[in-house]
């Protein structure tokens, strides 16, 4: 207990490391439950069941379809471009795992009197008496999310398949013409808050002075962008099923499959832990709950919804997608930010 | 614009509340209506089998699935000495049912036919006699 290690005792460091286990395991059970959970929303959104035998109302599946992933035969082409075959779902997979680093999921906690902030990348400093976060923590999620793409054109590009190469193109065409709206989008916020710390962002929104409300435009074409870049309906066309067998993931088998399929459902939890923390408040909420309560039901809502809307829309058309990039979103981004900029001359000057 | 999107959204979102239609099937068993088509039953009378072997319902059979053969009993009545239905070839029209004019036949309720070798869907006399 005494042992000091620059400065703060070894139990300091036992928290910062079981801060990290526990938010990675956490997220690593949402991300398992889930696909649980959309089968079974998805299901009674059809007036259907859903998984309902194994476990108690199905609950075991997802250990159960992890089992299975992880006894399937590994099947690479022969054509295939080996190396990227094999790096391509690493790729697509730890950039949406390590978004999570800087996402502030609660206030801060007391361990032997040393206060640890619940953000991964964070420290307090006892003497400022302040967190200290990363300062560009929203250029970090914009350039982990572009980086995840990459294991989606890798993937379509080193199959050898031309189903694969189209999903792995249009991936790419998509993630430009969404990205570019996103950021816009989210340059609003930074408007208002004047700083690119998520953990800033989080404290300009306390007692309920959520973004969303000074925001809704900006929120509304984030959230949907973000559903376009995590390739998620109705903007699934790099896997649409229907067109082009399964998309870049087609040529992929056993847990590189499993790998692709929990980088989509991780993005997912990303998105909407980057979308909370964002323009709802974070891990805010009424005091009589803890903020990593918040934080955790606002994300499993903003998830709620993704599942939602996947259960209601068809997928759009190619032409249909870019034209909703470029000629819808853009502009109504760009008339965002000039209008928030009047706003702020008007009020501050 | 969005109001048609909205609505799609609230119609998929009231349907998470109404009762799903799935029937568990082998725990939960369907309700069989009763005119329902099922394996064919021959009906038995004063322990013997009604049919009279008249080759009334090979005849109607569009399928062509009924074999008869007919034999003479000790009291010189005809009566089917082979009577077998190719479940692989049966279309569960009906129509031997409607045929029979002694009301041998009828279809009874059950549906699961399945069967692992071909053979064991040639179902025999024995097998489709009425269970008392």
């Amino acid at each position: 207990m005494d042992t000091l290690i620059l400065g703060l005792p070894v139990a300091y460091y036992i928290a910062m490391v079981a801060k990290v286990l526990v938010a990675f395991v956490f997220v690593l059970l949402t991300v398992a439950y889930a696909t649980y959970a959309e089968r079974k929303i998805i299901g009674h959104m059809q007036v259907r069941l859903g998984p309902m035998r194994t476990g108690w109302h199905g609950l075991l599946q997802p250990i159960a379809d992890g089992v299975k992933l992880f006894f399937k035969e590994e099947i690479i082409p022969d054509q295939a471009s080996k190396f990227a075959f094999l790096l391509a779902p690493l790729v697509a997979l730890i950039p949406a795992f390590i978004s999570f680093a800087v996402i502030p999921f609660g206030g801060t906690i007391e361990v032997f009197g040393y206060k640890v902030p619940l953000q991964i990348a964070a420290y307090y400093d006892q003497a400022g008496a302040q967190v200290f976060d990363i300062n560009v923590g929203v250029l970090y999620i914009l350039a982990m999310a572009s980086l995840g793409v990459y294991g989606v054109v890798l993937a379509g590009w080193s199959s050898n398949s031309k189903y694969s190469l189209l999903g792995g193109l249009r991936s790419a065409a998509q993630m430009i013409s969404y990205e570019l709206s996103a950021g816009l989008a989210i340059i609003a916020v930074f408007m208002l808050s004047g700083s690119l710390s998520l953990h800033q962002i989080v404290a300009a929104q306390a007692d309920g002075a959520w973004y969303v409300f000074k925001q809704p435009i900006a929120f509304v074409i984030f959230f949907i962008c973000s559903l376009a870049e995590i390739n998620r309906t109705p903007f699934d066309l790099p896997e649409a099923e229907t067109e082009l067998v399964s998309g870049f993931i087609t040529e992929y088998s056993s847990m590189k499959y499993a790998m692709f399929f929990m980088a989509e459902y991780a993005n997912m939890v990303t998105v909407c832990a980057v979308t909370t923390t964002l323009f709802l408040g974070g891990w805010h909420g009424p005091a009589f709950l803890p903020g990593w309560f918040w934080f955790v039901a606002k994300v499993y809502f903003l998830i709620f919804v993704c599942m939602w809307i996947r259960a209601t829309y068809p997928r759009y058309r190619y032409d249909q997608l870019m034209h909703l990039g470029w000629k819808v979103f853009l502009p109504i981004t760009l008339l965002n930010i000039v209008g928030t900029g009047i706003w702020i001359a008007v009020t501050q000057f | 614009m969005i109001m048609p999107l909205l609505k799609g959204l609230q119609i998929t979102f009231s349907h998470m509340f109404k009762k799903p239609v799935t029937l568990q099937y082998p725990t939960e068993r369907p309700a069989i209506k009763p005119n329902f088509r099922g394996l064919h039953v021959l009906n038995v009378s004063h322990d013997r089998a009604k049919c009279v072997a008249c080759y009334l319902c090979p005849t109607v059979c569009p399928a062509k699935c009924i074999t008869v053969e007919a034999g003479e009993d000790a009291k010189h009545d005809k009566f089917a000495a082979k009577y077998e239905i190719d479940m692989l070839r049966c279309i569960f029209c009906g129509y031997c049912v409607e045929a029979c004019p002694v009301d041998a036949i009828r279809m009874s309720e059950t549906f699961e036919l399945a069967n692992y070798t071909r053979g064991d869907f040639t179902f025999t006399k024995e097998r489709l006699l009425e269970k008392k």
